[in-house]
């Protein structure tokens, strides 16, 4: 698949008018929903030009998310990378905080743009799929906010290892539907949730979860989301006067890591390096779907999939189960394509290691998906010059995993 | 004249046979299908992942699947049937990423080579035709477009445009093998179609008594079951093909004596 391209006047103006990120998005959905599909994108497009949808967005964001969120210098982290670097290196820390965002995680800045968006278009009832419960959560909490019903499909074994998320959506008064089909987890769900969607398309709005799906769910879940890497560049510019030298995140269908690494694209001189789930190893079960995919078509878009050689979808592995999906978004393959943002993976076991490191280093419990992410920060700095500057996203925070993680460490609570 | 238009009779609907590819036994069930008078068949790819199908379908593809069957398996299995019936058209049925998982040239090749006759893909849409269509349409295998409840008139002749052999009006926005629309529904449908093309339009979803498949053969060309079907073979198993058999008989037969 390699070939030379002369690379675009600009990173950012992806998708093309079909919603295509070089060979990659599109819609493929059943013809059921294409009509619907085609109207959400009319709505959406109307909605970019509509000062008073920016301005509700801002709002809630500012007063009910609690953005800006921080941008935090790790220092003890830091240190602690230098102790162990060869001499002179050791880059400096920075995290971008989502996870203090109300709910815990970035979702929330999704969800909060996707209920403007259904209420528009004068939606009456929320449907979304969710793996670790996390979006499940969101969504939830803005069904409630804005006083509309609302399932979740969740797989039946992510449910039994995320109880406590469970009851956080019952809570918030949404109904969670267990799906037993396939290996009970995201993929499945979002299979069930797109069967609800096409037998109630008349009153039924989908909000998906990831930078995935049919056009142009991967560019309004990235612009929703942009909202991170929008803030970090000013924050990072206020702060240090200079631009980061290396952008980190972790990637399942990838809303995190591309809200951060969205308005830097076109900044040349900034690397990006997203973390693939490596699971219990790329030769064994794993959720990288850059790493140990190839194209496919799944779920309403082409990109990377886990597949075997006739194309039936492979069951991804991952520790983390916001990281547990056989694809990515579309935007993530085609960044890897023409080699903008580098991709790399981190296993189960590395991200447990993190995730403890930097309960101890810095007195944050961070979510077992960003963990991925810290523990790639770890070793990268550990082989960059003092003077360069990491910026990761800690995307959500550790509460929903403690238990998945005593688990792990053979602790019992 | 092609295997598939010529199964489209002038004075009767034609009744379109759906069954999941290694389910039970996938050639004598087919032969039951023949027996019991279906025109056309409709032989399922099983996938990992099928989102547009209920329940029933959705095991079948999964027994498929448990069962070890492979994309090659089932080019045999319609290349066998070519050799047994050479006038019945067959075609396969499925989603996008295992037809499109070795190139569109490859697929409409193995195609010409197992004698099918067209394609019906759930989830390449006409705005995504490229990845598949033009492949089939050079290589004379029809690609049977979906028409549904949401397809409006504005964007009918979009759906209309690259489509061949048939057209697949899915009756319900749902999915397979649930509720059946109402009857006016359906004759309002296939006479709004029917203006814009000259295809023969099928009908489908939650079809199951032969008094429902009577009904839609009085304005359609073509019936099409499945789920229905396919609960036979779940219930017998290996020894489904008598059972099938007799049900599909059920069915032609309303639906030779539906214009009488």
């Amino acid at each position: 698949m390699t070939e030379t391209q002369n690379p675009p006047n600009s990173y950012r103006s992806q998708p093309d008018d079909r919603g295509h990120f070089g060979d990659f998005g599109g819609r493929y959905v059943a013809e059921t929903l294409m009509p619907l599909v085609l109207d959400l994108e009319k709505h959406y497009t109307a909605a970019k030009a509509d000062p008073a949808f920016s301005a509700e967005f801002d709002d809630l964001l500012e007063h009910y998310v609690g953005r800006p969120s921080p941008l935090y210098y790790a220092e003890r982290l830091t240190e602690d990378v230098r102790t162990n670097a060869p001499e002179g290196k050791g880059a400096q820390i920075w995290f971008k905080r989502d996870e203090l965002n109300h709910t815990g995680a970035h979702k929330i800045n999704n969800c909060i743009g996707q209920i403007l968006l259904a209420k528009r278009m004068g939606k009456t009832r929320i449907i979304a799929e969710t793996g670790a419960g996390q979006h499940g959560v969101a969504t939830a909490t803005v069904c409630a906010r804005f006083g509309l019903p609302c399932v979740i499909y969740m797989g039946a074994r992510d449910m039994e290892r995320q109880q406590p998320n469970v009851f956080r959506m019952k809570l918030l008064g949404a109904e969670v539907v267990g799906v037993e089909s396939g290996a009970r987890t995201l993929k499945d769900a979002m299979n069930e949730a797109l069967r609800d969607w096409v037998a109630n398309v008349h009153d039924t709005f989908y909000i998906i979860g990831t930078a995935a799906g049919p056009h142009p769910y991967p560019e309004l879940v990235r612009d929703f989301q942009s909202v991170i890497g929008r803030e970090a560049r000013t924050q990072m510019m206020d702060r240090t006067g200079r631009l980061p030298d290396l952008l980190v995140a972790a990637i399942g269908g990838g809303s995190n890591a591309i809200g951060l690494f969205h308005p830097f694209l076109d900044d040349a001189d900034v690397a990006m390096l997203g973390i693939e789930a490596a699971g219990e190893g790329l030769k064994k079960k794993h959720a990288a779907s850059l790493a140990g995919g190839e194209p496919g078509i799944l779920h309403g878009n082409k990109t990377y999939l886990l597949q075997d050689e006739d194309g039936q979808i492979d069951e991804a592995h991952s520790i983390s189960a916001g990281l547990d999906y056989p694809g990515i978004g579309p935007e993530h393959s085609w960044l890897s394509d023409i080699g903008r943002v580098e991709y790399d993976s981190c296993t189960d076991e590395d991200a447990l290691a993190a995730f403890q490191q930097l309960c101890r280093t810095e007195g944050i419990i961070p979510a077992l998906e960003p963990s991925h992410a810290i523990s790639a920060v770890v070793k990268r700095a550990a082989e960059m010059d003092q003077d360069k500057v990491i910026l990761a996203n800690l995307c959500g925070r550790g509460d929903k995993d403690i238990f998945t993680v005593a688990d792990a460490l053979g602790v019992k609570m | 004249m092609t295997r598939l238009s010529q199964s489209f009779a002038s004075d009767r609907a034609a009744l379109v046979a759906f069954i999941t590819a290694g389910d039970g036994d996938t050639a004598a069930n087919l032969d039951a299908l023949v027996e019991g008078g279906a025109d056309i068949i409709e032989l399922g790819m099983p996938f990992t992942d099928p989102m547009a199908d209920g329940p029933a379908i959705q095991l079948a593809n999964l027994r498929s699947l448990a069962a070890g069957t492979k994309t090659a398996d089932i080019f045999a299995i319609a290349k066998d049937f070519r050799v047994r019936h050479p006038n019945v058209p067959l075609i396969l049925m499925g989603y996008a990423n295992p037809m499109v998982r070795r190139g569109a040239q490859w697929f409409a090749d193995a195609c010409t080579d197992a004698g099918v006759d067209g394609i019906i893909c759930v989830d390449i849409p006409a705005e995504e035709d490229d990845v598949l269509g033009p492949g089939l349409r050079n290589a004379g295998i029809a690609n049977v477009r979906l028409a549904t409840p949401t397809t409006d008139a504005n964007r009918l002749p979009a759906v209309l445009e690259g489509a061949t052999g048939f057209l697949y009006y899915v009756s319900v926005a749902g999915v397979t093998g649930k509720q059946q629309a109402a009857q006016a529904s359906i004759e309002d449908a296939v006479a709004a179609l029917k203006s814009q093309t000259d295809l023969p339009i099928a009908v489908g979803f939650g079809i199951r008594t032969p008094e429902q498949a009577a009904a839609v053969a009085k304005t359609a060309d073509g019936v099409v079951v499945g789920s229905a079907i396919v609960e036979i073979i779940a219930e017998h198993g290996a020894g489904a093909a008598p059972h099938v058999r007799d049900y599909v008989k059920s069915l032609s037969s309303a639906i030779y004596n539906a214009r009488k």
